[in-house]
């Protein structure tokens, strides 16, 4: 096994392109438990550790007159929390149940992405928000994929044999977004299941984002339209009056339809379909009370 | 391959490394240092828990190339001197220790906690410890050692 260990992004594709067989590796928290088990035996380690443009995150301007965080591959979840729970809350509160303190310094959204495995805390935010992943190539330069388009199945994601994931783009939080993960402790838990939503009262839009229920992480785009299209009906995005338990839950219902989880060592197929809709219908009220409040602080 | 790191201080060229090995079987079973102890080899139990440029990692989830040039500190280098590190101290009195298996990494954490935050409330303490079993004193001892340690610190 052969130990490649670029100084630069230019250098770290072109030893991706030269050598397919090897594994890219940032914080090691998911592959080094392969190959401690001898489960894996790449040809090569190709550690992104030393590349410092992964490991930066800046704000730009983003479509439709927003501002875009640019999340550097190699940000590791302990600096999402840190430094970027007022830009992207949703991505921060699921950064906060990552493993333990002594994952979450090493572990990077990058290395989520390049596991793409259904039970990866960072997915559900990703796709709540409609982040846009940013891979690239020595030979055919960068290309955007959208979250919803990345996870292709179990494991699998669009990314190419001689591509790298450089960053994730991410609109800055124009409203409440919350985080949900069911597990057996507080810690050190791989999701049962979990599920992420978005106000977005800027586009009067709802995002979600379902996790450990599916065999990709993926969008509930029904329950998504249903309820923006019933606050819309209701004049809730302009008044912030209450959100009616009743829509919640038929909210909540919705996203679990929207899931095909299996039964497996976590936790059965109709559990992680009930919790689903219980984790659906109280994120969103306690974002909708969020948005609510937000109105009071603003006034 | 090579591998030049700092360890506690002092620097060490080991050779012969075979690249998919962790920074934990360097550390042990190449530089003879064994009191990072190895458990699960996946992250789970904290029992390798090493600063790694400042920053407490699972020593058995970096690959040893990863340490180049970089900083560890283990269980061993936390005391200065010939006597114990005061959080070490206050692990034997409170009864924090019992088979020793987790202590090291339990003792690395702690002294992380009170590095950042000198007087952490339980919900502090619990969440830094979160990344660390111990299967023989139930935590209620280690919870008071760090608390004891906590309060030491304050008075120094």
């Amino acid at each position: 096994m052969d130990f490649l260990q670029p100084r630069s992004w230019a250098d770290a594709l072109a030893a991706r392109a030269e050598r397919p067989d090897a594994v890219p590796i940032a914080g090691g928290t998911d592959l080094m438990v392969d190959l401690n088990f001898d489960r894996r035996r790449p040809g090569a380690l190709l550690d992104l550790g030393r590349v410092a443009e992964l490991r930066e995150w800046s704000v730009g301007d983003g479509a439709g007159g927003g501002r875009t965080v640019r999340l550097g591959a190699g940000v590791p979840y302990a600096r999402i929390v840190d430094e970027l729970g007022d830009r992207l809350p949703g991505l921060a509160m699921a950064a906060r149940t990552v493993g333990s303190p002594q994952i979450r310094v090493r572990g990077t959204v990058g290395g989520n992405l390049g596991s793409a495995s259904p039970a990866g805390d960072a997915h559900p935010p990703l796709l709540a928000v409609g982040a846009v992943i940013e891979v690239e190539s020595a030979a055919r330069g960068a290309r955007r994929i959208p979250a919803a388009d990345f996870y292709t199945g179990v494991k699998r994601s669009a990314l190419a044999e001689d591509e790298l994931i450089a960053a994730v783009l991410l609109p800055e939080a124009a409203g409440p977004q919350q985080f949900c993960k069911v597990g057996t402790r507080n810690a050190m838990v791989i999701a049962v299941s979990a599920f992420a939503c978005a106000l977005h009262p800027d586009r009067k839009a709802v995002g979600t984002g379902i996790g450990s229920a599916a065999p990709t992480p993926r969008r509930a785009p029904e329950a998504e339209e249903f309820l923006a299209g019933e606050l819309d009906s209701a004049g809730l995005w302009d008044s912030r009056g209450e959100l009616p338990e009743t829509l919640a839950r038929a909210f909540g219902e919705r996203v679990a339809a929207a899931a095909s989880p299996i039964d497996d060592v976590r936790g059965s197929a109709a559990y992680r379909r009930h919790s689903l809709s219980v984790m659906a219908r109280r994120s969103v009220l306690w974002a909708w009370t969020q948005y609510q409040h937000d109105l009071r602080k603003a006034a | 391959m090579r591998i030049t790191t700092t360890v506690n201080g002092t620097r060490h060229d080991v050779d012969d490394v075979w690249p998919g090995e962790s920074l934990l079987y360097v550390l042990r079973e190449r530089m003879g240092l064994p009191g990072s102890k190895n458990a699960c080899e996946q992250g789970e139990c904290g029992s390798c828990t090493v600063y790694l440029d400042g920053e407490p990692v699972c020593a058995c989830l970096v690959a040893a190339g990863q340490a180049i040039d970089r900083e560890i500190t283990t269980v061993e280098g936390l005391a200065t001197g010939e006597g114990l590190h005061p959080v070490q101290e206050a692990f034997v009195e409170a009864g924090a220790v019992q088979c020793g298996f987790c202590t090291p990494g339990l003792l690395v954490a702690a002294h992380d906690l009170l590095e950042r935050v000198p007087d952490p409330s339980d919900l502090e303490i619990r969440e830094a410890l979160a990344g660390n079993l111990c299967r023989c004193t139930g935590y209620e001892k280690i919870l008071d050692a760090v608390r004891l340690a906590a309060s030491r610190q304050a008075r120094a």
